[in-house]
């Protein structure tokens, strides 16, 4: 399988996904008008790896800024994850904030609630 | 020539950083974006308000780009347009929007904002994550999630208005305002 790379852009986050290492990487913005075509090839691979997924999957999500448009696709991902959790491979979930940010902490904790997945609460020293 | 001064003072008085009328595109808003973090740089803001600023923001403006579209085809040429404007007073600011919706729609939309604003802060974060968690996605955006995400990242009440125009359509008015004490 081929690994997933997307380049980040003022409104889209970059996203890496090594499906050799398990890891999924998520950072920058995302705040685009339309998110569901935005996330959609991501959901996607994410249903390929889950057929041959690693035994630990590692998920790195660093937003600066996201949008309620992209909140709804990134439960999404987090759903796909949790799946794929629940098949077997260890998935941790590293939900990084800017330390004075306490919004996107809590947009963290909020997924944490709703998610079945580990969640680790990462801060990031600006 | 005149009136162009009127404007002008109008906006000064009210202390207007940026305003806009007309079709609401998706490069408008990246635009709008930009020149709205560089004006907070310039200003140095403090991160934790530029972000709470920028956020609001990214919402406001993307319910007027989602929502401008919602008149009907035949009226659109001179319809497909809205307002915004921002402005700035020492570390309060406030972000005006308005935009034509169909009078059929007010009631849902009146409930939903009456709704956000008769919860207090711990009420909004259970309501967020059942509208999130409910599975239910517009193609046009968070499916009701931006006002109450306004509500918690201002921690104010949403100010709004309905102005009828004829039996068809009103104009929308968003007044929300974004200060440091939230």
């Amino acid at each position: 399988m081929d690994n997933y790379k997307i380049e980040g852009s003022p409104k889209t986050p970059s996203i890496t996904f090594d499906l050799q290492g398990g890891v999924l990487e998520i950072k920058g913005r995302s705040i685009p008008e339309n998110s569901i075509e935005f996330y959609k090839p991501l959901v996607d691979a994410l249903d390929k790896y889950s057929t041959a997924s690693k035994p630990a999957t590692t998920v790195n999500v660093q937003l600066e800024y996201f949008n309620t448009s992209s909140s709804k696709c990134i439960l999404d991902v987090f759903k796909k994850l949790e799946s794929i959790h629940k098949g077997g491979s260890a998935v941790t979930i590293n939900w990084h904030y800017e330390e004075d940010d306490e919004d996107m902490l809590e947009a963290g904790e909020d997924y944490q609630a709703i998610i079945n997945v580990p969640f680790k609460m990462v801060m990031v020293n600006e | 020539m005149k009136e162009v001064f009127e404007i002008y003072e109008k906006m000064e008085r009210n202390n207007i950083l940026l305003s806009f009328k007309g079709e609401v595109t998706s490069d408008l808003l990246t635009s709008i974006l930009q020149i709205m973090e560089n004006k907070m740089d310039d200003f140095q803001e403090e991160p934790k308000m530029k972000k709470k600023v920028y956020n609001v923001l990214v919402e406001c403006l993307q319910n007027l780009y989602h929502h401008m579209d919602e008149v009907p085809e035949a009226r659109r040429d001179k319809l497909k347009s809205a307002i915004f404007m921002i402005g700035k007073l020492e570390s309060l600011y406030t972000i005006f929007t308005g935009n034509y919706i169909l009078n059929e729609n007010i009631s849902g939309l009146k409930n939903r904002l009456d709704k956000v604003n008769s919860m207090n802060k711990e009420e909004l974060k259970v309501y967020y994550k059942e509208v999130l968690n409910n599975g239910e996605m517009s193609l046009k955006g968070g499916g009701g999630l931006g006002m109450i995400d306004i509500a918690r990242k201002t921690g104010e009440k949403i100010d709004y208005n309905f102005l009828e125009i004829n039996d068809k359509i009103s104009f929308f008015t968003l007044n929300i305002k974004v200060s440091q004490q939230n």
